[in-house]
């Protein structure tokens, strides 16, 4: 091999390192942070790993609501109508948060069954529902409004 | 009627599209003079039938006009002016007006600033931009009319998203917009140049203003809108990696890739094809981040009004778009290979390294965006992908990305020996990192590896461009005269690296060392945070223009001296009735303070979330400094002066003292 090539050569083999090493990043972060999400329904029938982080969605319960004393810890109930998902969770609700709406809570299902929500989603549109909630809810038989983006009613 | 006037005026501009998007193309095939000279007329024409359109729009939102439908969904009386103007844009029918329009602008500023070029080359590109603009309008029209037609018309309109109601809006989506829009000059500019044969010296410099314009106002709609989240929406966060902000991001890191490969091709011939293909991924990638946005298949803020049909028509125009474009590219781009030679260790070489990372980068959020929409339409199960994934890919790819940015100016084209380049940056380099591992000890107390390294490389990057701006100037009698005789380009190069140093330092610090709070105050009751002590002196009742609110009065103190009083609010507009929470911010040249208003707890105790964040300004300062860049870079003479052909093969002289000299004033802007 002439010097050029070699030199090519080296530039070729710097870059590919670069981006196998790159990529094996990105896939190892990726592996990791992969949150899936599941409905009531299938938090029930045990598909749902516990102490994973995963989203869960439905309606929040009537009457589920309670505050749990002095530290912002609350607790409700995520329900798609079929079954109950209890949560507990500690600090502010979002704006849209309150009983009937949908929401959606990133967290981990303890063994005792009780989902420990890190945040919760309340979407920003009343009309509007986080397209999983959705369908959560029109998969156990809910027939209910979902919603439809709020266009104007003609 | 006004609607009327409206629609008429966007069918006419989209046949005037057609004539731009078909005519000038076939007469510079057939070479029919008369025929390539009416891409300038259509662009004219084209112009002035959506301002018409858009102005008949505008004028609906002003006086109430509720038989048009859009007005009804966006609008109300008691909505103030400011909203109702902005508010044609607020939804999605009438962004796409804005949209065009916005096209028709940057073609008519193509139109007007192509003297200097070829009239066959000038044809090309506007009937390409033509092309374009057919496709948005029958969108528009066919799709998503906003003078669509209310009956019975509705006594009062259903009010614009509280959300949106917000001076953001006034300013965030006009930006974002011109920048998606402009960036199909580029790619134009690239189709015409692949028809035509030619991606020469004289093409990459046509090119280089209209990418460095559209990129700098991409960069001001993202941080615009970042600001905006961090004021209103998100409670407290800058970035959340949320998709729709992904889908401006990436556009945003290819324009990037592209500015620094023309660049190259500009000075050197170097990479002419792979310019043409980032010229082509970043216009691709608007496009589908206006897909993504508008189709539905993201659950966010910014999906307003979702209509599968809608979709699959910019689906569609995605794939017509991209699959036009690749097949051109992949039938000509072999004809137009670069033949430049360059050692790994030059500007090329490090241009090169630069877009890799981009390229690398842009990558993972795409995956870490798209994974999930393909998992889900092939029913696989839904995920999402947290922002922890981007962060952790990330943070490590900017690392050598800023260290490059720092190096290439450095660098001579074409060679450079590394033992040169080492022995004049390694004290600088060591500097910067015994300083960024220090510094966070003493501001903050405490550092980790990523937040020394984060700072260490703002640092290199601030000194190095400092550095290399002191070479150019010491040499001379007297330096500060030489200041007057480097070129803009040079200048919008140094502002936007600048700005990224400062940028980085500011995403460091506020990443490792925000905190935020959520606590539960009665009146009279005292929280102490980053400093601070707040206390809580109730909330009361106060009406806006057309809200209702409850507005929280915190006085902070510090150091047992009141330093300000802070009023967070949570309002509740009179037709949505959907409450909303306004954040108080008292910002510092060190640090934010922040607080958001929770909920009620009962007997005059509320929820709050603090938040302290150190050195959030940095980001904006950082990230306007980088815009700023790449305005005075697109302002630089020479883009003006440009004689396409006087330079036609001909020497460029730049490029001959670019070749001898280190790090002349020249290098691109970034």
């Amino acid at each position: 091999m002439s010097p050029r090539q070699k030199r090519r050569l080296a530039g070729v083999l710097v870059v590919l390192i670069g981006l196998s090493a790159a990529s094996a990043l990105a896939l190892n972060a990726f592996r990791d942070n992969l949150m899936f999400f599941y409905s009531p329904t299938e938090v029930m029938e045990g598909k749902a790993p516990p102490d994973h982080l995963i989203r869960i969605g439905g309606l929040v319960a009537d009457n589920s609501f309670r505050e749990m004393g002095e530290d912002l810890t609350v607790r409700f109930v995520i329900t798609d109508t079929a079954e109950n998902v209890p949560v507990e969770y500690t600090g502010v609700l979002p704006d849209l948060f309150r009983e009937g709406q949908g929401v959606v809570a990133h967290g981990r299902l303890g063994s005792d069954g009780l989902f420990r929500a890190e945040r919760v989603l309340a979407k920003h549109d009343e009309n509007y529902m986080a397209p999983e909630v959705a369908e959560a809810l029109e998969a156990a038989g809910y027939t209910g409004h979902t919603g439809d983006g709020g266009d104007y009613d003609r | 009627m006004i609607g009327e006037i409206g629609q008429f005026a966007l069918l006419l501009a989209l046949l005037m599209a057609l004539v731009q998007g078909t005519v000038p193309l076939i007469g510079a095939q057939r070479g029919i003079q008369s025929w390539v000279a009416t891409a300038h007329t259509a662009v004219t024409g084209q112009f002035v039938f959506l301002a018409v359109s858009y102005v008949c729009l505008t004028w609906a939102f002003i006086t109430h006009d509720f038989s048009v439908s859009y007005v009804a969904s966006h609008s109300n009386t008691n909505l103030p002016l400011m909203y109702r103007i902005s508010g044609v844009w607020g939804g999605h029918e009438g962004s796409l007006v804005l949209w065009g329009l916005m096209l028709a602008g940057w073609s008519l500023a193509v139109s007007r600033f192509s003297k200097g070029l070829p009239a066959v080359m000038a044809a090309r590109t506007l009937a390409i931009m033509g092309l374009v603009s057919v496709g948005i309008l029958s969108f528009t029209l066919f799709t998503s009319n906003p003078f669509e037609p209310l009956f019975p018309v509705p006594a009062d309109g259903r009010d614009l998203n509280p959300l949106l109601q917000d001076p953001g809006l006034v300013l965030h989506p006009p930006m974002l917009y011109m920048g998606y829009v402009g960036l199909a000059v580029p790619f134009a500019i690239a189709m015409a140049g692949l028809i035509d044969g030619r991606l020469d010296a004289a093409w990459a410099r046509w090119s280089r203003p209209w990418a460095l314009t559209a990129w700098a106002f991409l960069g001001a709609g993202i941080a615009l809108g970042s600001w905006w989240a961090y004021y209103t929406l998100g409670w407290g966060g800058w970035w959340f990696w949320d998709p729709v902000e992904n889908a401006s991001f990436m556009p945003f890191l290819a324009a990037t890739a592209l500015l620094h490969s023309l660049a190259a091709t500009e000075k050197r011939g170097a990479f002419r094809s792979w310019t043409v293909l980032l010229a082509i991924s970043a216009f691709s990638l608007s496009l589908l981040g206006t897909f993504l946005v508008r189709s539905g298949v993201l659950t966010s803020v910014h999906a307003f009004a979702t209509d599968p049909d809608r979709g699959l028509y910019i689906l569609l125009l995605l794939a017509v778009v991209v699959g036009g474009s690749f097949s051109l590219y992949a039938w000509r781009a072999p004809a137009v290979r670069s033949h430049a030679r360059f050692d790994p260790v030059s500007r090329e070489g490090s241009l090169l390294a630069n877009n890799v990372l981009l390229t690398v980068a842009l990558a993972a959020v795409l995956v870490g965006t798209l994974y999930p929409l393909f998992l889900d339409a092939l029913g696989l199960g839904k995920i999402s992908v947290g922002p922890p994934y981007f962060d952790a890919v990330f943070g490590p790819l900017m690392v050598p990305l800023v260290f490059l940015t720092g190096l290439g100016p450095l660098l001579r084209w074409k060679r450079m020996s590394a033992t040169e380049i080492s022995r004049r940056i390694w004290h600088t380099l060591v500097a910067a990192l015994i300083v960024g591992a220090v510094l966070p000890l003493l501001l903050m107390g405490s550092t980790t590896v990523m937040t020394s390294l984060g700072i260490g490389m703002a640092l290199w990057l601030a000194a190095a461009s400092l550095r290399d701006l002191w070479s150019k100037l010491a040499h001379r009698r007297r330096p500060l005269a030489g200041l007057r005789k480097l070129p803009a380009a040079y200048y919008g190069m140094l502002t936007s690296h600048l700005g990224l140093a400062v940028l980085v330092f500011g995403i460091t610090m506020v990443n490792t060392f925000e905190s935020e709070r959520d606590i539960r105050m009665a009146p009279g009751q005292t929280h102490e945070q980053g400093g601070y002590t707040l206390r809580f002196d109730g909330v009361r009742p106060v009406q806006g223009p057309n809200y209702d609110a409850q507005e929280a009065l915190i006085t902070v103190s510090r150091d047992g001296r009141q330093v300000t009083e802070l009023r967070p609010q949570k309002r509740v507009y009179w037709v949505q009735r959907e409450p909303m929470s306004n954040a108080a911010i008292r910002t510092r040249f060190s640090h934010d303070l922040m607080v958001a208003l929770g909920n009620p707890m009962g007997g005059g105790t509320w929820s709050l979330r603090v938040y302290h964040n150190p050195f959030q300004a940095w980001l904006w300062f950082g990230s306007g400094l980088i815009v700023l860049g790449g305005f005075i870079a697109a302002a630089d003479r020479r883009y003006r002066l440009l004689n396409v052909v006087a330079r036609e093969g001909g020497t460029d002289p730049a490029r001959e003292s670019g070749a001898s000299r280190p790090a002349t004033a020249e290098g691109g802007p970034s």
